[in-house]
């Protein structure tokens, strides 16, 4: 890759730039240079902020502090128009634009061409979308509905969008996420064509082969503070990941004896037509198993067809002695196999209800006595696990929707320890949620791994899949892509196995 | 989440004592409503404070409320059934079908009821097999079911049931107490003990909550949600047996408009038309102020469809006022 020299002033120049949510520090003083000509990739793992910076620079969030400059004049985003006035536009990976308009009424939308009588003038709209469309080689008919396009399409009316408005920065969230092989050589294609346009091209992705392919620059964010940046041309693949990943692990797991036992769940073969396919493992008692992988690649997915919510096309699972076909939830449950979901407020707490009795939901059978409720057990369970897990509440009578994420974390964790699970299954516990409950969720996880749970925790934090698993699987698109125990489980080959890159030499 | 304590706090079970509750409930609100109606409507008319008198009124509410009880859980879990009143009136013209065809009491109350579960359970299929919104189910069913009785009667009636069908709507258990009320009475502790003291109940709650979450506890939902309408489709077919035995004939406009009533009745009885919240207590209570209402108008020469309008206001009210007092408050 030949950089062409720098020009001596970047487009677009943000500057300790920083921006917290309760409990978050999303970005923490944060810097990003963006060169007319030039396509800068960022770099991060999920939750180094990449989006939160998206947000930023298109006006959705307003950062704490830091300066956002536009040719060397500072300039403030205050709403989403601001920022598109100003010549930044963005790609995103799902495409917002409206599926019932027209290719010509989307690209236009809200800067239509005018006629004397201030009304539309569609004559000069669809001319103008023509000719947009050509410029970036498009054969795409402006008067056809969004609806009737493929995925690949959608984007090339997106980028015409964005030349439209005359965008001088066009912002990429992972475009190549959904696209076929050629449509993602077009794309390449079209890159290239905007660049020689002297737009300045902020491209997100976790792909490293199209990274070091279409990249002049990189940045690397890590958990919310910028890591580096500099010419693609002078850092190798190895020195990307290890500013990605960081040497240091710098928060303290529990300490654990690993004492584990006979297997428990045996998966083989696990297929299913769209999501994954051939997963095969084994898990035993008193074991942490760890997955990782990115975003999309089928781990929640697989814990879902183990827990009964999806049904596999192929394969079986043994739990204990037996070879069990899981259908549906309940009859995992009777099969000791539990299911924290990552989506706490759709999937976990049922809001509405007090705390006890979301505890209780999945262990009336025990709590009842032919079928009728008997309170004080209720209580009495509820009691035993959320003294357990040490939960924070005013009352057990409390709505579950009152609580903090982590409290809520908490309920939703100690509903399943009250059904005496023999696998547990945690989908990214500690998402979303503050240290002190972070750090609660780990020692717990601990503490049920010594008790002889077999426990499976799906995470996309590095650094919590390290600290806390004896195993790791890594999967990618919807395959095991690797397993790594021991000595081998460091952050490179985590990231190298997620993301399809070859071992180095 | 700042204190280091590493000794777990306890947590009380409740703040507020089941009492203190029951006071500042919606119920309780219904309770002085109640007692309001009934001293209005006592010095309103010198014949209102009369057993017998009383004895009747309950007739304006007792069908229909043996319909809200079920409703009631059905829009707790977050769904309707708009086709109650038209299952009356199928389950009436079987009814009367059987009966013409020279069947005695036994079989054509088995007829009405069987008919009504029929119904429920085809509503139920659509909803919990197919995964069709249930407002759009029932609002189809609504016609289906009442057009199959305009066909099957066209302007015709069915009349002559035998006397001893008659008891249902028209029997007395003892004294003042009539059949319905005392079915009444026992279907209220029934589904009482059914939402609020058992499992499945439970569920009813955790369903309307938080479908989604329900499914991820393990809870059948689908099936929940078939029993739930199974179960309004046998309210309904009940209420057919006692409406027709009082009436005495079938038309095919046996019931017009009742499903209103019925959702007016759970609605004002404290249940949350976007599911999640009501109680079977609070339903008891919205039945016997409608039917007092009713019942005093009447007794005044109140024309029916003022009656309508104060409903329609009622109801409007009853939705409106909490929200407007907690954004006042705000």
């Amino acid at each position: 890759m030949t950089a062409a020299p720098l020009p001596p002033q970047p487009v677009l120049r943000l500057s300790g730039i920083s921006k917290s949510f309760p409990g978050v520090r999303a970005l923490s003083d944060v810097q990003l240079d963006l060169y007319a000509g030039q396509v800068t990739a960022l770099i991060g793992e999920n939750g180094a902020g990449k989006s939160t910076i998206v947000k930023v620079l298109t006006g959705i969030y307003q950062p704490d502090a830091g300066r956002i400059e536009v040719d060397g004049a500072q300039v403030q985003f205050p709403t989403a128009d601001a920022a598109a006035r100003a010549g930044v536009t963005a790609i995103h990976q799902e495409t917002v634009l409206f599926d019932e308009l027209t290719v010509a009424e989307n690209i236009f939308l809200g800067h239509a061409p005018r006629t004397r009588l201030g009304l539309i003038d569609w004559v000069a709209m669809e001319a103008q979308a023509r000719a947009l469309l050509d410029r970036i080689g498009a054969d795409l008919d402006p008067r056809l509905t969004l609806r009737e396009l493929g995925i690949a399409s959608k984007h090339l009316v997106a980028i015409a969008r964005a030349l439209s408005i005359d965008a001088r920065v066009v912002i990429m969230d992972e475009p190549t996420a959904a696209l076929s092989h050629k449509e993602i050589h077009e794309l390449y294609e079209l890159v290239e064509r905007l660049k020689a346009e002297g737009k300045a091209i902020l491209f997100i992705s976790h792909k490293f082969d199209e990274i070091f392919r279409i990249a002049d620059r990189y940045t690397v964010f890590r958990d919310g503070a910028f890591i580096g940046a500099g010419a693609m041309a002078d850092v190798t693949e190895g020195q990307l990941v290890q500013m990605m990943v960081g040497r240091s692990v710098d928060q303290i797991f529990p300490k654990r004896a690993h004492n584990i036992g006979a297997p428990v769940l045996t998966v083989a073969g696990y297929s299913h037509p769209t999501e994954f396919e051939d997963i095969n493992f084994t898990l035993h008692r008193g074991e942490i198993l760890g997955f990782y992988g990115l975003v999309g690649a089928g781990r929640s997915e697989v814990m879902q067809a183990l827990f009964g919510i999806t049904k596999p096309s192929k394969g079986a699972c043994r739990i204990g002695d037996g070879v069990a076909v899981i259908r549906s939830t309940a009859e995992a449950i009777a099969q000791g196999i539990v299911y924290v979901p990552e989506d706490r407020g759709k999937q976990g707490a049922v809001k509405g209800l007090p705390i006890f009795q979301n505890v209780t939901l999945p262990s009336l059978s025990r709590t009842s006595r032919g079928g009728f409720l008997r309170m004080a057990e209720e209580f009495k369970l509820a009691r035993d696990y959320t003294r357990r897990l040490d939960l924070r509440a005013a009352s057990l009578d409390q709505d579950v929707g009152l609580l903090s994420g982590g409290n809520q974390q908490k309920v939703v964790i100690a509903k399943w320890l009250a059904t005496k699970p023999r696998v547990i299954i945690l989908d990214e516990p500690t998402k979303g949620i503050d240290i002190g409950s972070k750090a609660a969720v780990h020692d717990f996880m601990a503490e049920l791994a010594a008790e002889g749970l077999a426990v499976i925790m799906v995470s996309s934090e590095i650094p919590e899949i390290l600290g806390m698993s004896d195993r790791v699987i890594v999967m990618r698109e919807g395959r095991i892509a690797a397993e790594l125990t021991g000595s081998d489980m460091t952050p490179e080959r985590l990231v190298r196995a997620a993301a399809g890159i070859a071992e180095a030499a | 989440m700042s204190d280091a304590s590493h000794t777990p706090r306890i947590i009380p079970d409740r703040l507020t004592s089941p009492l203190t509750r029951a006071l500042r409930s919606w119920e309780a609100l219904l309770v002085v409503v109640a007692v309001a109606v009934f001293i209005a409507n006592s010095i309103a008319s010198p014949y209102f404070l009369d057993a017998w008198n009383l004895s009747d009124a309950t007739f304006n509410f007792t069908e229909k409320a043996m319909i809200a009880f079920a409703m009631a859980m059905l829009i707790i879990a977050g769904e309707i059934d708009l086709s109650v009143a038209s299952i009356i009136a199928l389950a009436s013209t079987a009814m009367g079908i059987v009966m013409t065809a020279g069947f005695g009491t036994p079989a054509i109350v088995a007829t009405g009821i069987g008919v009504g579960v029929l119904c429920g359970a085809l509503n139920g299929f659509f909803v919990a097999r197919l995964g069709l919104p249930s407002i759009v189910v029932t609002i189809g069913t609504m016609s289906l079911f009442r057009g199959i009785s305009y066909i099957v009667l066209g302007d015709q009636a069915f009349t002559g049931y035998p006397d001893s069908f008659a008891y249902f709507g028209q029997g007395y258990v003892w004294w003042v107490f009539s059949f319905e009320l005392v079915l009444f009475a026992a279907l209220a502790l029934g589904f009482y003990v059914l939402l609020h003291r058992t499992n499945f109940g439970r569920s009813v709650y955790a369903i309307g909550n938080n479908p989604m979450a329900a499914l991820f506890s393990g809870i059948r939902v689908n099936r929940v949600r078939f029993i739930l309408f199974l179960l309004t489709g046998l309210m309904s077919g009940i209420a057919a047996v006692c409406l027709t035995s009082r009436l005495g004939s079938t038309r095919p406009s046996i019931a017009t408009g009742m499903e209103l009533e019925v959702v007016t009745m759970v609605v004002l009885g404290g249940v949350n038309i976007l599911g999640g919240s009501g109680t079977i207590p609070g339903v008891v209570l919205a039945a016997v102020i409608m039917g007092l209402v009713t019942f005093g108008f009447g007794l005044l020469n109140v024309p029916g469809i003022v009656m309508s309008i104060f409903l329609g206001l009622l109801l409007i009210g009853v939705i409106a006022v909490p929200r407007l007092i907690a954004r006042m408050r705000r």
